[in-house]
């Protein structure tokens, strides 16, 4: 590994990984340290903003290893290192020809940071869109979603085209490979439906991967929204065979299995239409080993979320809308059985849209491919 | 700010023009005359003190149209020979884009993107490109539903960036965000206002690092800040939410008074003449002066906006309901002169110009009135065909005006 100087090596080794210090030209290396510095609330961003000038003055042979700077970076400095380069891609357009070939091949290791393969996607496209063109099937699993998305539309594309040639068949099977690929709902939603219309029903429930078997128990009380940070019983002690106090008397948890498409929990099903109330939902999630998932939720009501005891995240939010995927929250599972519990709580709206007291949850990878119990 | 008589329709111009000029300098904005560098312009009120922009609107009064990449319905702003428009692509819209066009040509100039970091889910009538850009005439102050905000000199450089969404994860709204920004005196003023996490922020302009931050009402609000000049000249800030309005001091964030009787979280407050007209139990008129709480002048529910804010011109204040009622009311004493149904619905805030009023519908038609009318009239109306959501700006004898998909430029030749 060349070392440029022994302060720069001390820079990078704080703030990113050697890889790309082999390739940084030296008068970059200090620079794009500081700007891979950067982190929440501003800090170091009074330092970045001249670090940021003299990165962006660079030529477009700096460019592969600008994008390798971003291996590791978070979402700021990535923001940081993303402007740096597209500067230098716009004032150097005629250049970037000359850089396609190594920004190819890192585009094509996937050990990179999906976003700086997917800059790296568009550079190429910047530069010669028909090389993008001819490289976007590849990326049809690929971890990184931007482009695997892109790589999904063009097969579903290719699809409806062979449909409107007639060739059902063949048609049929790109929509299914499409879907396998697919991570997101609008895509998956998208696809299913045209195989619907080919006669072939795609279950949702099952491709979306849900967590539909849960223990649910309440009402607990939420009056004026102070159920949010009370701890109920169930945030103390997962005990299912307990009789508890609730909002109205003792009770208890009973099983509960969401037969919906889209894995709806919905409390206004065991416990009826209540207002200002709380409720929990708990699932035993099986796992063969340690590994760490994404347990993503969608939800309109106020909500928390526990794996394994472990408090994950929540939200005092009542009825501003719901989608698939909504939160992505980062857990570590361990082999064996998990808990997973749900606090879902109901304010005291009474228009029509705020009927829902309701959730959904599903476990993924970092990519959104469903991740099912193992037991 | 000297408060000024009611002026009659002859001064309608020269007294806006002193008072941005009054203001300018008060809040340190480094004013140029034709500059519109935030929502709503220099005056924050919609007001465009020395334009005349034609009367009569049609086809050949298109300078020029160019395409968007993306989606928003914030303001363009102008500053100088630019116009800087934001933007949202993808199908989260979690790309966030910064065009900087040609005021002359509506060529490129350049333009920047960045990943989002907060949450960008919203209403589909919102998107990711809400809330307008601001500048202080050193650079320009970006703004998304993500709450991400970065700051830009005038040549793309980015001078700083800062993901309040990722800084403060329960900072967002699911149905999106729109607030607009505010910039001077060294400020950058971000209303991140929501049901959970809410607060606003003065960032620093070179650095974008919190100088202060202001809890506020846990309550989704999609109003803007409005700048004014408080007691001994001290530059303020009001706040506008479901409590009401407090004025802030824009360097320190000190509260420096309240009033707490509740307002509107969709239009905002506009200030002219040293007096606030709130969208608050229909429309409050206050004046504030140095005690805790500003002295109201009067109310009145008939004169209610829906999405649009207030606009004031002259010795009339005028507000439009979503479905187009355009209602004019006597400043003196809220008192309603007189009604005009335009074409709806609106969205989007009138501006005035030349002692003419500049609306456009949803669904994308400018319709010029004369509010001098006895009871107002629309005297000419171009259908742009596309769903305009967002307030247009007004430089360079121009009305500019984007849609999802498109920026216009309208100005005959003559005025560019």
């Amino acid at each position: 590994m060349r070392i440029p100087s022994r302060w720069c090596v001390g820079v990078w080794c704080l703030f990113g990984p050697v890889i790309a210090a082999e390739s940084l030209p030296p008068p970059l290396v200090q620079p794009v340290g500081v700007l891979r510095a950067v982190a929440a609330e501003g800090r170091g961003n009074a330092a970045a903003g001249p670090a940021w000038t003299q990165v962006a003055q660079a030529g477009a042979p700096a460019i592969p290893a600008l994008l390798t700077a971003m291996d590791g970076a978070n979402d700021y400095a990535l923001n940081w290192l993303r402007s740096a380069i597209e500067t230098i891609a716009q004032r150097e357009a005629l250049a970037l020809k000359t850089v396609v070939a190594p920004v190819e091949k890192f585009l094509r290791d996937a050990r990179h940071h999906p976003r700086a393969r997917r800059l790296a996607f568009e550079l190429i496209r910047q530069a010669d869109a028909a090389k993008a063109k001819a490289l976007l099937p590849e990326f049809l699993n690929d971890p990184g979603q931007e482009l695997r998305r892109e790589a999904v539309q063009h097969l579903a594309d290719t699809a409806a085209a062979k449909v409107t040639a007639g060739d059902k068949a063949a048609a049929m099977t790109d929509y299914r490979q499409a879907l396998a690929a697919a991570r997101e709902a609008d895509q998956v939603e998208a696809i299913a439906k045209q195989l619907g219309e080919l006669g072939e029903k795609v279950d949702l429930q099952k491709t979306f991967g849900w967590v539909t078997r849960w223990k649910v128990i309440g009402p607990f009380d939420n009056t004026g929204g102070a159920g949010f940070e009370q701890a109920f019983a169930p945030e103390r002690e997962l005990d299912f065979a307990a009789e508890m106090p609730g909002q109205g008397g003792p009770i208890r948890w009973r099983d509960y299995e969401s037969k919906s498409e889209y894995g709806l929990v919905d409390f206004n099903q065991p416990l009826t239409a209540l207002k200002s109330v709380t409720g929990y939902a708990a699932a035993e999630f099986w796992s063969d080993s340690a590994r760490s998932v994404e347990v993503r939720l969608g939800c309109k009501n106020g909500w928390k979320v526990w794996v394994n005891g472990t408090y994950l995240f929540g939200r005092d939010e009542y009825h501003r809308g719901v989608e698939i995927d909504q939160y992505r929250l980062t857990a570590p599972l361990r082999p064996g059985k998990n808990t997973i519990l749900v606090k879902c709580l109901q304010n005291e709206q009474t228009e029509d849209w705020t009927k829902e007291w309701e959730f959904q949850l599903r476990v993924t990878d970092a990519q959104g491919t469903p991740i099912a119990s193992s037991k | 700010m000297k408060v000024s008589s009611v002026a009659g329709p002859s001064s309608r111009i020269c007294r806006p023009a002193r008072l941005a000029l009054a203001l300018a300098c008060a809040l340190s904005l480094n004013l140029a005359a034709d500059d519109w560098r935030q929502w709503r312009g220099p005056l924050g009120n919609g007001v465009a003190p020395e334009a005349k922009l034609p009367a009569k609107l049609d086809a050949q009064s298109i300078a020029w149209a160019i395409d968007l990449p993306g989606r928003g319905l914030s303001s363009p702003i102008i500053v100088g020979e630019r116009v800087f428009v934001t933007a949202t692509t993808g199908v989260k819209q979690d790309r966030l884009h910064v065009l900087c066009f040609n005021l002359g040509t509506g060529a490129l100039r350049w333009e920047r993107q960045f990943w989002a970091t907060g949450r960008t889910m919203t209403h589909e009538k919102i998107g990711g490109a809400a809330p307008t850009p601001a500048s202080d005439g050193q650079r320009v102050y970006a703004f998304y539903s993500s709450n991400d905000c970065l700051a830009l000199d005038f040549d793309g450089n980015l001078v700083w960036f800062r993901g309040l969404g990722r800084d403060y994860p329960n900072a967002s709204n699911s149905l999106g965000m729109s607030s607009s920004l505010v910039a001077a005196d060294g400020v950058v003023v971000a209303q991140v206002e929501n049901d959970s996490e809410s607060f606003t922020a003065g960032l620093d302009a070179l650095t974008g690092e919190n100088r202060w931050k202001l809890d506020r009402p846990k309550k989704a609000n999609w109003t803007s800040p409005t700048l004014l000049q408080g007691a001994a000249g001290k530059p303020l800030v009001a706040l506008q939410s479901s409590k009401g309005l407090v004025g802030v001091d824009l360097v320190s964030g000190a509260v420096v008074w309240n009033y707490s009787e509740g307002a509107s979280t969709v239009p905002s407050t506009t200030v002219s003449d040293g007096k606030l007209y709130v969208p608050s139990n229909g429309l409050t008129v206050l004046e504030p002066g140095t005690g805790a709480a500003p002295k109201q002048l009067w109310r009145s529910a008939q004169l209610r906006p829906g999405t649009a804010s207030p606009l004031v011109l002259g010795s009339r204040v005028f507000t439009l309901n979503d479905g187009g009622i355009l209602s004019c009311g006597d400043i003196a004493d809220g008192k309603r002169l007189w009604q005009l149904r335009l074409k709806g619905p609106f969205s989007s805030t009138p501006l005035a110009a030349g002692g003419l009023l500049y609306c456009v519908s949803e669904k994308g038609v400018v319709q010029v009135v004369d509010p001098a009318k006895p009871e107002g009239e629309v005297v000419s109306e171009l259908d742009l065909g596309q769903e305009i959501l967002g307030t247009p700006a007004i430089a360079g004898g121009s009305l500019f005006i984007r849609s999802d998909r498109k920026l216009w430029r309208i100005g005959r030749a003559s005025s560019l």
